[in-house]
């Protein structure tokens, strides 16, 4: 049987950064998987968003449905017409030292024209929250480029990011 | 490339695994006549888990949204299978459950007619230790839809109470009648270390 599961390309932060971007993304495989290992250089609450655009697009085509669980409370929230796609509420700097978010993004059948994309993703990180989003891009365009950032300040050093191809038989 | 470590023992789905363990058996997609139900037949009992990947959609007329009815190896009793989901709707969390009343594994989530055309809902089920006759067969999953103001996201969780190795899955949808165009599931088997 096929083998699968392959990794097209990582990076690591050895300095904060604004933005990682994975561009010429083959259309070869079925569904990408990005994997993260991520905080925030932002000072100024518990938690940053992280955030990411398809194509390069910035245009309100975005939404969103979550779960999340915080210790004390499980909740869901909603956010419509958005400019970009939601990640996660992951570490800030202002969390203990260390102490990274995981963050996995499925984007199935990214490369398809007919129907929009939408990514599942988990994030979860032990100091803050679990939790599950389905983001929904109203975009029929194969996905070619991928670029991920926080909402406020910057990526931290030491964060990682890989991103794999699944392809069906 | 290797993936990176400390990241297998984490998450609901989308776990990562070696490369060479993890490895494309079927995939069925849906043509313009629609489908009553996909079936992955033949299953071989080489692998330790599976985890079928979905896009999907269906005929339902009826409301938002509709739900996977896994059947395993042609059981259809009920008595054999219970689900339990806990689900964000993007204004309240809430928890249900299926005991014994569905005659599949109610997992998943697909988008339904009354849907907007071109949104499908997504899922990434597990069944794990599908071969081991020494257990029942418990399947979990990562899914949902958004549809810019409405949605649902799932983590869900089903058993069926069978020691069988599962060689067969017949999937169909709960509430609708057929999956629609360009409804899409690959199968995948993975590896553990022998």
């Amino acid at each position: 049987m096929p083998v699968t599961y392959t990794p097209i390309a990582t990076n690591t932060l050895t300095s904060a950064a604004a933005s990682v971007t994975f561009s010429s993304i083959p259309s070869t495989y079925t569904d990408l998987v990005l994997v993260c290992f991520v905080r925030g250089t932002y000072t100024g609450g518990g938690s940053v968003t992280l955030l990411n655009y398809f194509n390069n697009d910035t245009t309100a085509l975005y939404s969103n449905t979550q779960l999340q669980g915080n210790g004390t409370t499980a909740s869901s929230s909603r956010q419509s017409g958005q400019n970009f796609g939601r990640l996660g509420e992951i570490a800030s700097a202002t969390t203990t030292a260390g102490v990274f978010s995981t963050v996995t993004s499925h984007i199935q059948n990214y490369s398809n024209t007919t129907t929009f994309k939408t990514n599942l993703v988990r994030h979860d990180n032990s100091a803050l929250n679990t939790q599950a989003w389905v983001n929904l891009y109203r975009s029929t365009s194969a996905v070619t480029r991928l670029d991920i950032q926080c909402s406020a300040t910057d990526i931290a050093a030491g964060s990682s990011f890989t991103l794999y191809g699944i392809k069906a038989a | 490339m290797s993936p990176i470590l400390g990241i297998y023992a984490s998450q609901v789905s989308g776990k990562l695994w070696p490369a060479s363990s993890y490895e494309s058996l079927q995939t069925a997609t849906v043509g313009a006549g629609g489908a009553s139900s996909i079936t992955f037949s033949s299953i071989p009992s080489t692998y330790t888990h599976l985890q079928i990947r979905a896009l999907g959609k269906t005929n339902r007329s009826g409301g938002s949204g509709d739900v996977y009815l896994l059947q395993l190896n042609a059981d259809s009793s009920s008595s054999n299978y219970s689900a339990h989901a806990l689900r964000g709707n993007g204004t309240v969390a809430s928890a249900d459950s299926s005991v014994n009343v569905r005659n599949g594994m109610y997992v998943g989530y697909t988008s339904s007619a009354v849907d907007n055309a071109n949104t499908f809902g997504v899922s990434i089920i597990d069944i794990l230790d599908y071969a081991n006759t020494n257990k029942n067969k418990v399947a979990r999953s990562l899914d949902g839809a958004d549809f810019n103001g409405t949605g649902l996201v799932n983590l869900d969780s089903s058993v069926w109470l069978s020691t069988s190795a599962v060689t067969s899955i017949v999937v169909a949808p709960t509430f609708g009648t057929s999956f629609s165009q360009y409804t899409s599931l690959a199968l995948y088997g993975i590896k553990g270390v022998a």
